[in-house]
């Protein structure tokens, strides 16, 4: 008895760690979906992030100082991301798509110049760090509650305060919102600032948290399944926070099931688990598991009538 | 800002703006490498002389562009339909388990001159098939196509790994590779073609698939501009509802589009799998497809401006790595910064330079 509950509470804290960057990834996607600026280069900002958290961490021997520079090196390419979509009304997957692909290589590029490691970063200990608060075993960093506290956080500023009507507003009809006299630039931009903020969070998880320095692609499609976890929650915060969780399980499962015969099914591959998001996802996308209500005006730039 | 779309004059628009748009992404490059601490003009030398410095450099500049031919032709063709197939690396993945799977089955009985014509159908055909899921489900469900085919990737890199290990992987291998193909399923490399008609070259990695790609632009390019389908497909592409009116069936020119996309993404397959590798092994498509991208959207969709960015990226493959070699903090994923930038200039800021060069030309016109 003891053991199982030992087992299923393992489990659960194994749930929560790797379900923590892609809440606080999928909660800075909403905000930039719900004003109708696609994101597909949530991977990309993440991977930037834990660079630079790590990078920074090494050298200043503050986790706190990498924090901040994993927001910083989001927010640059957020507003990259913004300066292409908004500004100049570019192709919004072309661009997250090129912030993914600078990003894998600019990590790299200056990882290796840097440090010379082949792209890693020099291992963190200690300060260096975002340590457990109260359970150590569990792995409870900060970071790990910040995302608890960004769903609520996110329901309650895009549910119930007049920045999320307007938000909302602007990504299903940006003319009437532009005709009410409101930037839909400016809204916007907002928007995927607050994405930018999240992604950098969730990058410094990954490399000053989660693990102790960064190493080359470590998002590993994460920001993607972000994405797909946004998808699956219907562009609403708790639902996605829930298939978060439900991704996080069958991660956390996977390592679990690993050589493991089961009863009956025998051997489980391990990668049919882990592409398991992205099946069911796909499925939800095929119109099987209900229809989805992307944001209108998502991925339309808007062009503004003189 | 709206009235920032005045028609530039026709060479302009097709000369000097892609011109701008990579030498503004070039020079932050320069900027990149000169952050990194090394003289940028040095590394361009050096970059230079790595990728057509001698017969063998310029043998595999040629081989990596033969790649990205066919996956920047991949993502081109859908593009002209309106689709974003970001699933050119998936696509040509699977085009490379429908090339191995024939060739396994069958090298033993086939000769050489009906081998290598089947293992390239099969490479194309499975690349087609899983360009055509995502075609179907955005032409009959509505799902986006840049979403599904995104996720397709990483199912197809899954489901690799799984045979590779469990199913495909030869007896008592260690590393998850398939047996070798049998030397009657292999496409003759261009030293040894080169050599029977009497030029000798020094040996690479370029096989006579660099003639199958450039074949496939020819092809692409009739097609598109030159056939009743290439001209719905590219109406559908520019505008649906004028499409539908003028009587195109826009699902199954979806379908058409993507699964002609999935197939020219399985070249890449043939080249690696039956030019170079002659086995089936993993990964041997990472990177190539995404490049494709900036191959498509360098070369605006044209064949004959894909051809010149594929040597560009070519170029930029085996010049990076003889640059990685003279220069080790110059790092090979430079390149991959590179194809960054090249998207990000000459796609999602296409338009940027547009105000500078309207100031310039467009009193004239």
């Amino acid at each position: 008895m003891e053991e199982t509950l030992t087992l299923v509470v393992a489990t659960l804290a194994a749930t929560l760690r790797v379900a923590t960057p892609l809440v606080l990834c999928a909660m800075g996607g909403l905000f930039s979906e719900k004003s109708g600026i696609i994101d597909v280069g949530l991977e990309g900002k993440m991977l930037m992030a834990a660079f630079f958290a790590a990078a920074t961490a090494s050298l200043t021997g503050s986790a706190w100082a990498g924090v901040g520079a994993a927001i910083l090196a989001a927010e640059m390419f957020a507003l990259l991301h913004g300066f292409a979509c908004i500004t100049h009304r570019g192709n919004q997957v072309v661009s997250g798509i090129a912030i993914n692909i600078l990003a894998m290589g600019l990590t790299v590029v200056l990882g290796t110049a840097w440090f010379g490691r082949g792209g890693q970063t020099p291992p963190l200990a200690g300060m260096e760090r975002l340590n457990p608060i109260f359970f150590p075993v569990a792995g409870d960093n900060i970071l790990v509650y910040v995302a608890l506290l960004s769903v609520p956080f996110a329901w309650w500023v895009i549910e119930r305060t007049r920045f999320g009507l307007r938000l909302r507003a602007v990504g299903e009809v940006p003319l009437a919102v532009d005709a009410a006299g409101i930037s839909v630039s400016w809204l916007r931009y907002r928007a995927v600032l607050i994405c930018g903020l999240f992604a950098g969070l969730a990058g410094a998880y990954l490399s000053i948290a989660q693990n102790a320095g960064f190493s080359r692609d470590m998002t590993a499609g994460q920001g993607f399944i972000a994405l797909a976890a946004i998808i699956f929650g219907r562009w609403r915060p708790v639902p996605a926070f829930a298939a978060c969780l439900a991704f996080g399980l069958l991660d956390a499962i996977a390592i679990r099931l690993q050589g493991v015969k089961l009863p009956g099914i025998g051997e489980v591959p391990v990668q049919l688990i882990q592409a398991l998001p992205y099946l069911l996802t796909l499925f939800l996308l095929a119109g099987f598991i209900g229809r989805t209500v992307a944001p209108k005006a998502a991925g339309v730039p808007y062009e503004k009538e003189h | 800002m709206s009235a920032s779309r005045r028609p530039l004059p026709g060479w302009v628009e097709v000369g000097l703006l892609p011109l701008a748009n990579i030498a503004m992404a070039f020079f932050l490059v320069g900027l990149i490498v000169a952050i990194i601490g090394v003289d940028p003009f040095h590394a361009l030398k050096l970059l230079v002389l790595g990728a057509v410095g001698s017969s063998e450099s310029i043998g595999y500049t040629l081989y990596y562009a033969t790649n990205f031919i066919f996956t920047g032709l991949a993502v081109a063709v859908a593009f002209h339909a309106g689709l974003f197939n970001i699933g050119g690396e998936g696509q040509a993945y699977i085009g490379g388990l429908g090339c191995g799977l024939a060739v396994l089955a069958l090298d033993r009985y086939l000769p050489g001159p009906l081998m290598v014509p089947l293992a390239i159908l099969a490479s194309a055909a499975f690349g087609a098939a899983w360009a055509a899921i995502p075609a179907w489900m955005q032409a009959w469900r509505g799902s986006h196509i840049v979403i599904t085919t995104i996720m397709f990737n990483f199912v197809a890199s899954a489901l690799m790994v799984y045979l590779m290990v469990n199913v495909l992987i030869a007896p008592g291998s260690m590393t998850p590779q398939s047996r070798g193909f049998a030397a009657s399923a292999s496409v003759p490399s261009m030293q040894a073609a080169l050599q029977w008609i009497g030029i000798a070259v020094a040996p690479s990695a370029l096989n006579l698939s660099l003639l199958l790609a450039l074949l496939a632009c020819a092809g692409i390019w009739i097609f598109l501009w030159h056939t009743p389908w290439g001209y719905g497909l590219r109406t559908m592409g520019q505008n649906p509802e004028a499409a539908l009116y003028a009587g195109t069936n826009l699902k199954r020119t979806t379908m058409l589009a993507m699964c002609l996309s999935g197939a020219l993404a399985g070249g890449v397959a043939v080249n690696e799998l039956l030019g170079v590798h002659h086995r089936l092994v993993l990964d041997f498509a990472a990177g190539y497809g995404f490049t494709g991208i900036a191959v498509a959207l360098m070369g605006r969709g044209h064949p004959l401006g894909i051809v010149l960015a594929a040597l560009l990226f070519g170029a930029l493959q085996q010049g990076g790595a003889e640059l990685n070699f003279e220069i080790p903090t110059i790092t090979r994923e430079m390149v991959v910064v590179i194809q960054g930038l090249v998207i990000l200039f000459s796609g999602a800021l296409v338009h940027l330079p547009r105000p500078w060069l309207q100031a310039l030309f467009a009193r004239k016109g």
